[in-house]
């Protein structure tokens, strides 16, 4: 009886293994063929010269300028915000006030909502509302009013609130409370604590969510279907109000809507891997970052 | 109506005190540094401490102790309203320094916590250099000069015994320093802000014997220029090294007086059965 | 050269003074920091307010509802607003979100709770440290490289095991939105299992019980709340996940119960069809309507998540 039962448990701890194999082999295929297709088209011109013939030759680096526009913009406006709504819901407000439990659950909430329907709130306010308000204001015919850099980045911006916050709270959660009463006690403010001993303390896990925003803004393509990104333009987008374009979206028009499929595959592929490059790059970064720091914590340096 | 005349008025109310009877006797009639009158506390719903009467004197060591969980460390931060960190709790009774009562309103904080400096009982240097450390009070002020910053560093780090150890190392971090030289930059550090009181909780107690030993002769060289609160659960530190010594037991100011009667002649069969070490 | 005790002397008088020292510029900072932390309530309000906005009309005005109202939604399996007649039945496109889903978590469950099971039960230490950052970089593999994927080498492949008569259909989307939501699952999973305080599962051992049965006895049952929330998380990103399926299910609204026939779900309508609908028309008011139902479903689905989580900690604390 004792063996059979070992057998069966052995049986299911060995499913559970076969389980995360899996995982591994999916990673290993997926990153391996976009590796095999696209690395043969990899080259400098690839990357800093535009695409000719319908997509058919030349390079991507418009939608390599487009896509780090966009994130730039992006981070500009999220990190302040999410950075500061951590710091308000770890280092002042009181834990179960209403105000403290209706800003988690937006945040939480946020982070679930999909990212069409990001795309949908970009054209609806950003663009429609707010931008169209602004050409009336102004009495501009249409500058703000359509999708541009901006209302990209602003939508993304919200998208990855959530990423921020959650990063930037439990950095500043893995500060010990010691050390901010080390300094209370010698008279500092709690402002002051929180600038001259708790920030520089979390600065890695603040920086870890900025890093994972950023790679999230990279390679989201629904929020800024409709709020900016564009399939082909003949000039770089040089102020806000301008179309863009950017490597996720290249892929998915250049991978649907090409009339011949054969003749794009190799730019295609290539613009997937210097995007799956990317992202997963700035992902190996924050992880890393992260396991140092909570590492470093462990062992109590 | 000005703050001033304000102050004024609180001052004159209050720079008299009615001396409270404590263990039969009037505590000195010379002004304390520190009055406590009807001190209580609240943790929540549990009371920690129940009226507290105290007098602590200018520029002399006074030493609580008491078994764990008597309330002494809860005593000591009431002086410098570091309790008000903790979510939860409250208190009724005043505290008076230089005949101020610190719980009264418009308190700034900050500068209270200036005058009535606190070394915690696990050490807690910033993750930052040694000089950051203990010139950190002095930045918040708004101090910048170097030349000041330079000098306080070190008079301070000489006054905690430690600048010999430490001169040629100022800009490596104070976390990688020993148990019992992290000790002596919080108390460097808490010395740079010229506090008048300085509160210690169990300042030797996660140290070896040596590093001990430089601490209390610290403590009784400080005297001169500081008024020290120290909490132990050391007897024997006590007797060693404080003028006055307060029993405190379950949440109660049991027995106040100068340490030799203390120790040798207390009054209260709590206070003998706990020195004896009968229990605790 | 002054020192502390004399710059103390000239503001003696302001030792412990009856009023607070007002610094402007703290003050200042300590408003900013509390008005920031509303953009989160704002943008949540702001995203309902605007895509309720715009569906809004679907319940409101009688031209839209002569094309579009909530009768016409469901009375009708076509889903066809680009004709003469326009027909916006949204059965066959619920119904195409519903396979893809079912698809998804069906390979998900297994496979990311599975992985949990391991990862915190069984896997010795050294690779434990390994497993979770690998799941972090599947994690951070973006949906349109998933789609990508799906479309030019998934479809291929399982068209040449299952000859299905469609190349992109619910089954492929389906395993392609698995490989999105199998982190998502994995990593609330994995958490869930790991604060299983280990004292329980001493006790376990120490009745003689062997690694697997403390673990699916003990450990699985007491985490299964957060492995739910999990579960109810993956859902919910699986019905709200546009790229894949945009580029993997055929985009064509069919209602048919065969997992190998395209679908249409209700995300990849709204973005595919967006770019090219007339602002303010029936149309236009649809889609924001499926997305605002889109908004709503996972509104519940994270509200229903944080509640079973809550259900978690109050159980390990004791409180149930």
């Amino acid at each position: 009886m004792k063996l059979r039962l070992n057998f069966f448990g052995s049986f299911f701890t060995g499913l559970t293994l076969l389980a995360t194999l899996i995982i591994f082999a999916i990673l290993i295929v997926i990153i391996g063929n976009i590796v095999l297709q696209g690395h043969k088209i990899i080259s400098w011109d690839f990357i800093t010269k535009a695409p000719r013939e319908g997509m058919t030759a030349g390079g991507i680096f418009p939608a390599i300028f487009g896509t780090v526009a966009l994130v730039i913009l992006m981070i500009i406006a999220v990190l302040p915000v999410g950075v500061m709504t951590a710091i308000y819901l770890h280092e002042y407000a009181k834990s179960e006030s209403a105000l403290t439990k209706t800003i988690r659950f937006a945040v939480n909430n946020l982070a679930g909502v999909p990212s069409i329907v990001f795309g949908l709130f970009g054209l609806g306010f950003f663009i429609q509302f707010v931008g169209a308000g602004m050409d009336n204001f102004f009495g501009l015919e249409v500058v703000w009013g359509q999708p541009c850099l901006m209302w990209a980045a602003l939508t993304l911006a919200l998208l990855n609130l959530p990423v921020v916050v959650v990063a930037s709270e439990e950095a500043l959660r893995a500060v010990p409370s010691e050390i901010r009463e080390a300094s209370f006690a010698l008279g500092a403010t709690k402002w002051q604590t929180i600038r001259r001993v708790v920030l520089p303390q979390a600065l890695p896990g603040v920086l870890t969510g900025a890093i994972l925003s950023i790679s999230r803004g990279a390679g989201e393509v629904a929020p800024i279907m409709f709020t900016g990104a564009a399939y082909f333009l003949p000039y770089l987008p040089h102020k806000p109000t301008d179309q863009f374009m950017e490597l996720g979206y290249h892929v998915y028009v250049m991978a649907t809507q090409s009339p011949d499929v054969e003749a794009t595959k190799p730019i295609l592929y290539g613009t997937v891997l210097v995007l799956l490059i990317l992202t997963l790059l700035l992902n190996f970064i924050a992880i890393f970052i992260r396991s140092k720091v909570r590492r470093q914590m462990r062992q109590g340096v | 109506m000005n703050a001033e005349s304000i102050m004024r008025e609180e001052t004159e109310a209050n720079i008299e005190p009615k001396t409270p009877e404590i263990s039969g006797k009037k505590i000195e009639s010379v002004t304390p540094k520190i009055l406590v009158e009807k001190l209580d506390f609240y943790y929540g719903k549990t009371q920690a401490l129940k009226d507290i009467y105290i007098g602590i004197q200018e520029n002399q060591i006074t030493a609580f102790i008491g078994p764990s969980g008597c309330g002494k460390s809860t005593f000591l931060r009431c002086l410098n309203r570091m309790n008000d960190l903790i979510p939860g709790t409250r208190s009724s009774g005043k505290v008076f320094l230089d005949g101020i009562d610190i719980y009264s309103r418009g308190i700034e904080l900050s500068e209270l916590r200036r005058k009535v400096g606190m070394v915690f009982q696990k050490s807690n240097p910033f993750p930052k250099s040694i000089f950051e450390n203990v010139s950190y009070g002095l930045r918040i002020q708004g101090i910048g000069d170097q030349n000041i910053l330079e000098e306080t560093v070190e008079r301070t780090l000489k006054d905690a015994a430690l600048w010999d150890e430490v001169k040629d190392k100022l800009d490596q971090s104070a976390l990688k320093l020993s148990g019992g030289q992290q000790q002596r930059v919080c108390i460097a550090r808490a010395l740079a802000v010229e506090p008048e009181v300085l509160l210690m909780d169990e300042p030797a107690s996660a140290l070896d014997p040596i590093s001990t030993a430089k601490i209390e002769e610290l403590i009784q060289d400080l005297k001169k220029n500081y008024t020290i609160v120290i909490v132990t659960h050391n007897m024997q530190q006590a007797a060693r090294i404080s003028d006055y010594t307060g029993f405190f037991f379950l949440g109660e100011l049991v027995e106040f007086d100068q340490t030799s009667k203390i120790f040798t002649n207390p009054r209260d069969k709590r206070t003998e059965d706990y020195v004896t070490g009968r229990f605790g | 050269m002054e020192n502390l005790k004399t710059i103390e002397k000239k503001h003696q008088s302001e030792f412990v003074i009856s009023k607070k020292r007002f610094r402007l510029s703290e003050f200042i900072i300590e408003k900013v920091i509390f008005l920031s932390s509303f953009f989160a309530i704002l943008g949540v309000i702001l995203i309902f307010v605007f895509i309720f906005r715009e569906a809004l009309p679907v319940f409101t005005s009688p031209e839209v509802k002569k094309e579009a109202s909530l009768n016409l939604f469901f009375s009708t399996v076509t889903w066809q607003p680009i004709s003469d007649d326009p027909r916006y039945g949204l059965i066959a496109i619920i119904f195409g979100t519903f396979k893809v889903v079912v698809v998804a978590l069906f390979f998900a469950i297994p496979i990311s709770v599975g992985a949990a099971m391991y990862t915190s039960e069984f896997a010795p230490l050294k690779l434990k440290e390994f497993i979770k950052p690998i799941v972090e970089i599947l994690a951070g593999i973006p949906s349109v490289v998933l789609g990508f994927f799906a479309l030019m080498v998934m479809a291929s492949f399982f068209h040449s095991i299952f000859h299905s008569t469609m190349r992109l259909n619910a089954f492929n989307a389906g395993v392609a939105l698995s490989f999105a939501i199998i982190p998502v699952i994995y990593s609330i999973a994995e958490d869930a299992l790991n604060s299983v305080p280990r004292s329980l599962k001493e006790a376990s051992l120490a009745l003689g019980a062997n690694r697997w049965q403390t673990a699916f006895r003990v450990s699985l049952s007491v985490a299964m709340p957060g492995v739910l929330a999990g579960i109810i998380l993956g859902l919910g990103r699986a019905v709200g996940e546009t790229m894949i399926v945009l580029m993997a299910s055929g985009n064509a609204s069919m209602l048919s119960a065969n997992i190998f026939d395209s679908v249409r779900t209700m995300s990849a309508t709204i973005a595919a069809e967006l770019g090219e609908v007339v602002h303010g028309s029936a149309h236009y008011n649809v889609l924001f309507f499926i997305g605002a139902s889109l908004f709503i479903f996972t509104l519940i689905i994270n509200s229903l998540a944080q509640l079973v989580v809550g259900r978690l900690q109050r159980k390990l604390a004791g409180k149930i």
